[in-house]
């Protein structure tokens, strides 16, 4: 029987890969809990408070859009509107185009990655240069993003030594500071020949129209002081109603995603630079990116929009680190991954119907998660679907459960399936011809029979005193 | 919240090259398309969720109660962000010795100020402009800050009150000159009193980077050494 993707991908991966990522996602997961725990009385609170708050927007984003692009356009945005990659990327290109802008510098936002912007505008002729180190990385490589937060997880130092020197970045040199300075060389160039800064934005204030945009490297700042121009591509789900919120949400965000209090560099941007500043933005645009969003808002898995996309569940899930981001095949890894990849897909959901199960359900994802998503829940609605729709990628490694319901629901067969299961202690277990319960004995062993105890002891159980 | 008036359509298909047909029933912009996605995704829904309040006080960290008075809370929050407090200039000219940074940029609206302790000391190269074709020359920038978050060691700038973005962000070293009484006591205090400016930027310590094997790198493309100068 054919194995789930995501485990034939797990099996095959290199053992030094394996290693990085267990390591990075449970230093991230252990700092995560200290320093949440360490610095609030109850952190699980502000958890609840902040899944309510983000669930409201999201059952009320006919509302809150419009307001939010109102308030965007009274600060000088020129908001516009996708409602595909392909137009959201068209978008980016035709505000280049009218600036006959040739050169972009770009911080890490997850919704490039959805709609392959980098790509796109390469092949219309634009050069588009990640300057997120990770992502940096991730570019000259021609490789994927393997987490939302930490995108090179899956690499060690010698991999990047290796691609720097290959791309021209000075000889095979694998201390971390040098990979630094020489990324910082080359990409000061960079930026200050663009013409257009890219990012993304973590939350957007629905009352008073700010991007505020969270980051440790400098990167986005730089991108918006040296460019004459600004594009933010967001998700549609990136509002908070309020400014004030942001005193929830920050604080949440950079404890659960790198442990910090806060992040390096929070910036708050609401249009383009003021008159009196030299540098930066002249022209800001706002695209607002759906991309299968609405679909997720459709689902009875809208929950999953609240996310804030901090990795916490990533770091925690016991199937992520053994089978690293990339096992997931799409952009988003991990839990979040598991829900929100196969529902972005939209009509290609069952090709990641298999997704879901991709978890035992110990629900590790949702007591970390800063919005209290219900992970678990969503992925047995995704399960239910997924057979709903028949998909051949779900039903991979699941065995036929026909037989098995034949006989849990005639009481005769079932008795007599009991005594059968005790030749089991005397024949050896490679003999019994199921082809799923081989599979499932390759990597455990079968506890010793015991089948009928308990039929025996609830037969002759003492009367409980209460029923006398 | 009150729904805002349609915006004006931005149609791919100029009208005049468009076939009769689409005249007549005109495409839904991409802003129509979309808001009308939202909304058939959220009509079946019998009630929405409700926004809760909340109180400040639930995100104010533990450690943040003291009697300690905002510029010693603020400069124990910054150095464990690996940042430098210094409060006086001259403190900031040892400091720039030390490391051998000798040739900077600062606000001229701060020039005057620290021009006297400068000159005594000698020896430096100050330039009130900044020049972006020579970008790495400068070796430090000095810039006003617009507020100081303690809890947090964070320094606030904005468009208003630094002179020049590049000036705080390129050189190794950034000096931020904070006053004590622009130190708020926490980041709801500080949401709160968030300036009116296009870009408002909260700084907690130097650039910095766990990419590469979750090893901290610090100066990745913004400073190395950020410093809070606190001028009475
Ligand atoms: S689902 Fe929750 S824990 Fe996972 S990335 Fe999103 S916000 Fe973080």
């Amino acid at each position: 029987m054919a194995l789930q993707q995501i485990d034939q991908f797990s099996a095959k991966l290199r053992p030094e890969t394996r290693a990085s990522v267990y390591d990075g996602s449970k230093k991230g997961h252990e700092k995560r809990t200290s320093v949440l725990f360490d610095h609030y009385p109850d952190p699980d609170h502000l958890r609840r408070l902040a899944g309510n708050i983000k669930q409201h927007v999201v059952e009320n984003l006919d509302t809150l859009l419009p307001a939010a692009a109102a308030a965007l356009e009274r600060n000088g945005v020129k908001v516009h509107w996708a409602s595909t990659a392909e137009e959201a990327n068209a978008a980016v290109l035709a505000i280049m185009r009218a600036r006959n802008a040739t050169k972009m510098v770009k911080a890490k936002t997850m919704v490039s990655e959805e709609t392959h912007l980098a790509d796109y505008l390469g092949k219309n002729g634009v050069e588009c240069v990640e300057t997120d180190l990770g992502e940096f990385i991730i570019q000259i490589d021609g490789d994927h993003p393997s987490h939302i937060v930490k995108p090179i997880i899956h690499k060690n130092r010698r991999d990047i030594a290796t691609s720097f020197e290959k791309n021209g970045l000075g000889a095979y040199n694998d201390d971390p500071q040098t990979i630094t300075r020489r990324a910082r060389a080359h990409l000061r160039k960079k930026y200050l020949e663009a013409d257009v800064g890219l990012t993304g934005a973590n939350f957007v204030t629905t009352d008073t129209g700010r991007l505020v945009l969270v980051t440790n490297e400098g990167n986005s700042r730089f991108c918006l002081a040296a460019t004459p121009c600004h594009i933010a591509m967001v998700g549609i789900e990136k509002l908070l109603p309020r400014e004030t919120d942001l005193g929830l949400y920050l604080n949440l965000l950079a404890r659960s995603g790198t442990g910090q209090q806060l992040t390096v560099y929070t910036e708050f941007i609401s249009g383009p630079r003021s008159a009196t500043q030299p540098d930066g933005p002249e022209e800001m645009h706002v695209i607002f990116v759906d991309n299968g969003r609405t679909d997720a808002l459709a689902s009875d898995c809208r929950e999953i929009l609240r996310c804030i996309r901090c990795g916490a569940c990533l770091n925690v899930c016991p199937v992520y680190r053994q089978a690293s981001g990339h096992a997931y095949r799409s952009v988003y890894p991990g839990p979040v991954g598991a829900v929100l990849s196969p529902l972005l897909a939209g009509e290609r959901f069952p090709e990641l119907a298999d997704l879901p199960k991709a978890s035992s359900l110990c629900g590790a994802c949702h007591e970390v998660c800063p919005v209290n998503i219900p992970i678990p829940d969503l992925l047995l609605r995704l399960r239910n679907r997924g057979k709903q729709e028949g998909s051949k990628a779900a039903a991979a490694g699941t065995p036929p459960m026909g037989a098995w319901s034949l006989l849990a629901s005639q009481p005769f067969v079932w008795k007599t399936s009991l005594l059968a299961g005790n030749s089991l202690n005397y024949i050896p277990k490679s003999l019994i011809p199921v082809p799923p319960m081989q599979t499932w004995l390759r990597d455990r062993t079968l506890p010793a029979w015991r089948g009928g105890a308990f039929r025996q002891w609830l037969a002759n159980r003492p009367t409980p005193p209460a029923a006398k | 919240m009150a729904r805002q008036p349609a915006h004006p359509a931005r149609r791919q298909i100029k009208p005049a090259s468009a076939p009769s047909f689409l005249l007549l029933a005109p495409m839904p912009s991409p802003r129509e398309t979309l808001l009308a996605r939202v909304t058939s995704a959220l009509a079946p829904l019998p009630k929405r969720a409700p926004l809760p309040n909340w109180d400040n006080e639930l995100v104010i960290m533990r450690q943040a109660r003291g009697p300690v008075d905002a510029w010693t809370f603020f400069a124990e929050r910054l150095k464990a962000v690996n940042g430098t407090p210094l409060a006086s200039a001259a403190a900031l000219i040892a400091t720039l010795t030390q490391g051998g940074w000798k040739h900077g940029y600062c606000d001229p609206a701060l020039w005057d100020e620290l021009r006297p302790t400068f000159e005594a000391a000698g020896g430096f190269n100050v330039e009130t402009t900044f020049d972006r074709s020579r970008i790495d020359e400068y070796q430090f920038g000095i810039t006003a800050a617009t507020a100081g978050v303690a809890e947090t060691g964070t320094l606030v700038l904005s468009d208003r009150d630094t002179s020049r973005r590049l000036a705080a962000l390129s050189p190794w070293v950034h000096v931020a000159v904070l006053r004590r009484a622009q130190i708020h006591i926490d980041v709801p205090a500080a949401i709160a009193a968030l300036p009116q400016d296009p870009n408002v930027v909260w700084c907690t310590g130097p650039s910095k980077t766990a990419d590469v094997e979750g090893i901290l790198i610090e100066g990745v493309h913004g400073p190395g050494i950020q410093i809070a100068l606190l001028l009475e």
